[in-house]
């Protein structure tokens, strides 16, 4: 941080001055010339949060992919299935059971389990060769993608979100101040404000699993040297089934949040393995906090996009991506 | 070559593409054409005497297209080591801007402009995008390049479908009017097979010639062993952007016919889906030769069209064709890494009629 300051004080300025920016723009009352200028305020303060929220949907999905990538070098082009696997699963063990909470752990196992029998019965087989393995990831998604329309249909599944998070919640966000002088506060649905809070959680939980634990100091040996990682005598087939088996099941839990926070359909998988790939380009790759900074970033500029350029929302993501491959190629939190 | 080989690639020798020895008259020439290429040849001469137009037009003119798409893949893969999803992106930008700048039934989004204008700029918007994306790609290396490929595949699908202003959105442009010249409608089933087999032949020779020529032979460089050519003098970066600008402007000329034959585009066409599919198409083929694309892509159209009946013929659902697809992408790569030319190959080499293939990159499995 400090050296960033030192090495960069430019771009430090530019970057601080435009977070000094981005808070004014969320707390402040708005004057009226702004207003009229870009629209209401509570317009973008609710594309602020749903990119937030959004944000961490992504960040649930692409932790697991950019901790695959990192340590297996494999591009799991399967991740998208694994997270609409994860979403059909919890669907319908909700409907059985009529608990969230049991969905989101049979989805974790579910998609694990793919995971491991993935890691186990296929790459394994393929070490090294990186680029075979992502065919074969390719195939395999492609092959999951038609089972599960086979078995689900074509329909669109929403889970219901359990009642103890529904409603919405006034926060502490002035989005106008009414003639009388009183201040209307935002009020925001409350299961996505938990989806937000879960994702901070599991992220730290990671953080924390990475920086703190013996496994998870040796899964940060194995992003930065695999092979010396190996020649020291650690099993380190088991920790690729470990990290496998976490990456897949955070993908099948995300399955089931987004499934609550939007729906389960085909053609979900694409959409969420392209937020990923592209969390990852711009965070860089087997980095968490990486991810989670790509994630909010991508999240942001989907929905503010959307408000206020439609139809050419994609284009700012994409241009958020060839910026950061232009300035800093291997990614903005990399290590390498 | 490339899918099988990351690390146990032969490391000595630079380039080894066969050199094609300097100063080979006609005669020399032709006697090294195979028996077995003449003979395709011919057959693909005078198919209209043999093929009804179903299969002039559905089946071999749709494969010699997605045969030029698969092989800006193969070229990029086998020669350059680089293996991009966005090709069918590449050739869907081509479509789009043949069937914006030309004619067709969505007033709202097109300029009119007569085909022998509207092509060739559909051809430079194509490559110039290729090339651009291109070097987007070479900004990093070896797995990361599928990674933004694919993204910005995906990224140019949804917005295709969200973007009504220019792309017509979800319904996407059609009745594009195919071009009518010389007193012969080319999107006829006669002569849009001819079209489609002259230009796909130019393309294969030109890959073919490309492979041997100096350009071709340092991009093979390039793939081997990139720090060792840039020592050398040769400009890594320059190279792999050259080729991607090359084999754009082969998924370009595929993208162009491919709107002339559909007579219109929409965002599925250049969807994920598509793009993983030509993928499919050239590693299927085979990617250590040109002629691996187009095997690969006959076999997808026959598929395609008769999928149908073979699942019901053996009690499947007919809609279950992308999983066919699947399987047999994954059986070729778990089983045969170079592909179906590479399993021919090898039928050759071990039934004792082992003879040098003609052109491609070599005999790299020996």
């Amino acid at each position: 941080m400090i050296r960033f300051l030192e090495r960069r004080p430019i771009w430090s300025i530019v970057i601080l001055l435009a977070i000094a920016a981005f808070l004014w723009l969320i707390f402040a009352a708005w004057p009226a010339g702004l207003e009229q200028a870009i629209g209401k305020k509570k317009v973008f303060l609710s594309a602020v949060f749903n990119g937030i929220t959004l944000g961490g949907l992504y960040f649930l999905v692409a932790s697991g992919f950019t901790l695959i990538f990192g340590l297996l070098r494999n591009v799991n082009l399967a991740h998208g299935s694994l997270y609409l696997l994860g979403g059909y699963v919890g669907y319908n063990t909700i409907a059985w059971t009529g608990s969230w909470l049991v969905g989101l752990i049979v989805a974790f196992a579910a998609s694990g389990l793919v995971g491991i029998a993935l890691q186990v019965l296929v790459f394994r087989r393929m070490e090294g060769q990186e680029l075979r393995q992502t065919m074969v990831t390719i195939g395999i998604s492609i092959v999951m993608a038609d089972l599960m329309l086979w078995i689900f249909g074509a329909d669109f599944y929403q889970i219901m979100a359990p009642k103890w998070l529904a409603g919405p919640l006034t926060l502490p966000f002035v989005t106008a101040i009414k003639s009388s002088g009183e201040a209307v506060y935002l009020s925001y649905p409350i299961v996505r404000l938990a989806i937000l809070a879960a994702s901070i959680v599991v992220g730290l939980a990671i953080w924390l699993a990475l920086n703190q634990t013996r496994i998870g100091m040796i899964i940060r040996a194995g992003v930065d040297d695999r092979e010396i990682l190996a020649a020291t005598g650690i099993p380190i087939q088991h920790v690729f089934v470990i990290v496998f088996a976490l990456g897949a099941g955070l993908a099948g839990i995300a399955g089931v949040v987004g499934g609550t926070f939007q729906s389960v359909a085909p053609g979900e998988d694409t959409r969420f393995l392209l937020a990923s790939l592209i969390v990852v380009i711009v965070g860089g790759v087997g980095s968490i906090p990486g991810a989670a900074l790509g994630a909010v970033l991508v999240g942001l500029a989907e929905q503010l996009g959307s408000v206020y350029i439609p139809t050419y929302a994609i284009v700012v993501t994409f241009l958020i991506m060839v910026l950061v491959l232009a300035v800093r190629p291997q990614g903005l939190l990399a290590r390498r | 070559m490339a899918l099988a080989s990351d690390s146990n690639r032969p490391q000595a020798g630079g380039a080894h593409a066969g050199a094609a020895p300097a100063g080979a008259g006609f005669a020399d020439w032709a006697q090294k054409i195979h028996p077995a290429a003449a003979l395709v040849a011919i057959i693909l001469l005078f198919m209209p005497a043999l093929a009804n137009s179903f299969w002039l037009f559905q089946i071999f003119s749709w494969s010699f297209i997605l045969g030029m798409i698969g092989l800006s893949v193969m070229f990029l893969a086998g020669y350059g080591g680089m293996v991009s999803l966005m090709q069918m992106t590449v050739a869907g930008v081509a479509a789009y801007a043949c069937a914006i700048f030309g004619v067709s039934a969505s007033p709202a989004v097109n300029l009119g402009w007569p085909w022998w204008l509207a092509a060739p700029v559909a051809l430079a918007t194509g490559t110039a995008f290729g090339a651009l994306a291109g070097a987007l790609a070479v900004r990093t290396d070896g797995i990361y390049t599928i990674m933004i490929t694919l993204a910005i595949a995906a990224a140019f699908f949804y917005f295709t479908n969200e973007n009504y202003a220019i792309f017509n959105g979800h319904t996407g442009i059609n009745a594009v009017a195919a071009p009518h010249f010389l007193g012969v409608d080319w999107h006829a089933a006669i002569p849009f097979y001819y079209l489609t087999l002259a230009i796909a032949a130019a393309c294969y020779f030109a890959v073919l010639y490309l492979s041997k020529a100096p350009f071709g032979l340092a991009l093979q460089g390039v793939r081997d062993n990139p720090r060792r050519m840039a020592a050398l003098g040769f400009n890594v970066t320059a190279h792999r952007v050259a080729a991607y600008a090359f084999a754009s402007f082969l998924a370009s000329l595929g993208g162009v016919l491919l709107v002339w034959m559909n007579g219109e585009i929409a965002p599925s066409t250049a969807g994920v889906d598509a793009a993983i599919d030509i993928l499919v198409i050239a590693v299927v083929g085979g990617v250590t030769r040109p002629i691996g694309p187009f095997v690969g892509a006959l076999l997808y159209a026959i598929l395609k069209a008769f999928a149908i009946d073979l699942l019901v013929a053996v009690g499947l659902n007919g809609a279950r064709f992308r999983m066919l697809i699947g399987l047999g992408f994954l059986a070729i790569v778990l089983f045969s890494p170079d592909g179906f030319v590479g399993l021919w190959a090898r039928f050759r080499a071990a039934s004792g009629a082992a003879g040098k293939i003609p052109g491609g990159a070599g005999s790299r499995d020996g």
